[in-house]
């Protein structure tokens, strides 16, 4: 269930209190977060949408310690995280987070399979572990058979699911894609899609997505839209929203 | 765990026409480095090996050379009979010696340059026990023969055997060459110290310089003690090898400071090379960097990370510069003696333990040139990075 009213359930999965950003950018203040409140449980599937420089991207990279915000708190899985050290951070993204970007954003001189294996080097598998869950990783995505190939030998789709392997590899609590499609054509982005409600469907991921394609945040089990600094609920959802929802 | 090296290995390899402007930089330096100590070992080791260590070698107290020494008949035959003196059928071992120098023409060149001539006593063979001839004769006793080393054969034109030549107003008949072990006397010619006394016109009976050999490696201390104590003589006693040692040590010591400056400030241009290769590697790198911060590797990690590529560079330079330096292992060159201003020829030596020396330098410069730009890429915002194509 996903709320953005600052009432959803003290045990959601993703509690987002009063966030606000600003960037300094010379004289100038950027005011991209305003106050913005989100719930969001265990399972959950939501796109997050909104014009070209409305803060999506700005709020996944908060929602992933990538960055700190000017005010407000995030808590995930009773974790706080916004007054961690950086050191402190680092370390929860590599248990709790799981990226996959536009760009794929792979590494290009490491194979698929070593791409994969990245985020294990920083667990305690042994080596014949992380080779299970590597090959488990790229099986899901339909790339068991490409562990040797290098990124550029690679379409932008496999890429991609390649990307997505590193994103789930190490079983993280939830993944944020930015603009996962946004690089592909219609019929990779499909698989794309297909990819990733399957994880949520199947594996019982928590994804929360930005996009532009209306068509890809159908896919979703809920829309949100970012206006002026705040979550709105959008018109379309397959499940439950529940509009300042106390359950 | 840390960042994989598979990856920086990768990522040199792939990004090779930039690692190439630090690696030529830091092979450079080791080259002139590894050269440079190779010379001054050379030289010193040549020297070194001049002396035995169970002979002494004796001059006037004060004298630092043979060339400042002076020691009459009388004082020789009183050493002859001090402890210590090792005997064959009841002669002693001593040899007494004359050095000049004398101008010979250089194969190499054509010019002149000064050879040391050492006048000896005939049984100098019994003294220095690790000089053999290896062609021709000995020079006889009162006659101008000569016998010159293996390499003042080799250095000078006119020193082959049968040659005549003049110097000191003789004419002298080559008859022999010796092999003194790549030693500082295989750039001598010898005679009988006698006879150059002759044709120099030298007062007889006065030598530069007596040479014994000891009864016993132990003799060493009894006979300084017993020469030292003599009322009658007013003479230094020294090892042989420490007399070599200490005269290699001027010249030992220009070549290592001369060596050392002109290292410094090449490894001052590798450091700025391996700079500028690492600077441009970061920052070519540095949305893969941001995406492995992401994906929770630590600012530690990068930092490693990069100074394990500036060392895996500058390894690969360091033993560039090693190998192409190692042919010169052995090669013969020659160099003034400071101390006799004689002709000297030596060999580079490079040893083992002068390798490791230059791999070390190479990563030392390494993580001078690695350390900043590693700190540079690991304290990057990983957002803005991750924003900007
Ligand atoms: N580091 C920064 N310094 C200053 N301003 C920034 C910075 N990062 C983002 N901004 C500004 O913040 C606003 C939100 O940017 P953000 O990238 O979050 O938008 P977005 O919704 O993801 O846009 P897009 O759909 O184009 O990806 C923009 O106006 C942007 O210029
Ligand atoms: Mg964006």
């Amino acid at each position: 269930m996903v709320s953005v009213n600052n009432n959803g359930n003290s045990s959601s999965l993703i509690q987002v209190r009063g966030l606000n950003k600003t960037y300094h950018r010379a004289d100038e203040q950027i005011q991209v977060l305003q106050g913005l409140n989100l719930d969001v449980d265990k399972g959950d599937f939501v796109a997050f949408m909104g014009p070209s420089g409305s803060g999506k991207t700005t709020l996944l990279n908060l929602l992933g310690g990538l960055d700190v915000p000017t005010a407000g708190a995030i808590s995930v899985a009773s974790d706080e995280i916004t007054h961690m050290s950086s050191g402190k951070l680092t370390e929860w993204r590599a248990r709790h987070v799981g990226f996959v970007f536009q760009t794929y954003n792979l590494i290009p001189v490491l194979t698929a399979f070593q791409n994969v294996e990245l985020p294990l080097l920083l667990t305690r598998l042994s080596k014949s572990e992380r080779r299970q869950h590597v090959e488990t990783a790229l099986s899901i995505v339909g790339l068991g058979n490409r562990t040797r190939h290098f990124p550029r030998q690679l379409s932008g789709g496999q890429e991609q699911r390649v990307a997505i392997a590193r994103a789930i590899v190490s079983d993280p609590t939830f993944l944020l894609c930015d603009e996962p499609t946004g690089d592909l054509d219609r019929k990779s982005a499909d698989e794309i899609m297909a990819l990733i409600e399957e994880l949520v469907a199947k594996h019982g991921k928590t994804v929360l997505m930005v996009t532009h394609d209306p068509v890809v945040a159908a896919r979703a089990h809920t829309v949100l839209h970012l206006e002026k600094g705040v979550l709105v609920e959008g018109s379309k959802s397959r499940q439950s929203v529940t509009a300042g929802g106390v359950v | 765990m840390a960042i994989p090296v598979i990856y920086n290995f990768r990522s040199v390899i792939s990004r090779w026409t930039s690692a190439i402007v630090a690696v030529l930089g830091i092979a450079g330096t080791v080259g002139v480095f590894v050269a440079m100590l190779a010379l001054a070992r050379g030289f010193r080791a040549t020297l070194v090996s001049s002396g035995s260590y169970d002979n002494a070698i004796v001059m006037r107290a004060g004298a630092t050379s043979e060339m400042m020494s002076g020691i009459s008949l009388d004082n020789i035959k009183v050493l002859q009979d001090e402890p210590g003196v090792a005997r064959t059928n009841g002669d002693p071992l001593v040899t007494s010696e004359v050095v000049v120098v004398a101008p010979f023409p250089l194969r190499s060149t054509g010019t002149d340059a000064n050879a040391q001539v050492r006048g000896v006593s005939p049984n100098v063979l019994t003294v220095r026990r690790n000089i053999r001839i290896v062609q021709g004769r000995m020079f006889r006793p009162g006659l101008s023969e000569l016998i010159v080393g293996r390499n003042a054969t080799n250095s000078y034109s006119g020193l082959s055997i049968g040659n005549k030549v003049r110097f000191g107003g003789g004419e002298w008949t080559v008859v022999g060459v010796f092999d003194a072990g790549g030693s500082a006397f295989d750039s001598e010619v010898w005679c009988d110290a006698q006879v150059l006394d002759d044709v120099y016109k030298r007062p007889n009976n006065v030598f530069q310089s007596a040479t014994v050999h000891l009864s016993s490696l132990d003799a060493f201390q009894a006979f300084k003690d017993a020469v030292t104590k003599d009322p009658r003589l007013n003479l230094d006693v020294s090892r042989e090898v420490d007399y070599y040692a200490k005269q290699s040590q001027t010249m030992t010591r220009l070549i290592s400071v001369l060596g050392g400056l002109v290292a410094s400030v090449m490894a001052i241009g590798a450091i700025f090379g391996a700079l500028n290769t690492m600077y441009s590697a970061v920052a070519e790198r540095s949305r893969e960097i941001a995406v492995m911060r992401a994906l929770g590797f630590g600012a530690i990690a990068v930092v490693f990370s990069f100074l394990i590529e500036a060392l895996l560079i500058s390894f690969i330079g360091g033993a560039l510069g090693c190998i192409a330096v190692l042919p010169l292992n052995g090669f013969t060159t020659g160099a003034m003696n400071w101390q006799t201003f004689s002709h000297l020829a030596f060999a580079f030596r490079i040893t083992p333990d002068l390798l490791l020396g230059g791999i070390i330098f190479a990563l030392a410069m390494g993580v001078m040139g690695g350390l900043f730009p590693a700190i540079h890429a690991a304290l990057r915002p990983v957002a803005t990075t991750l924003r900007s194509l």
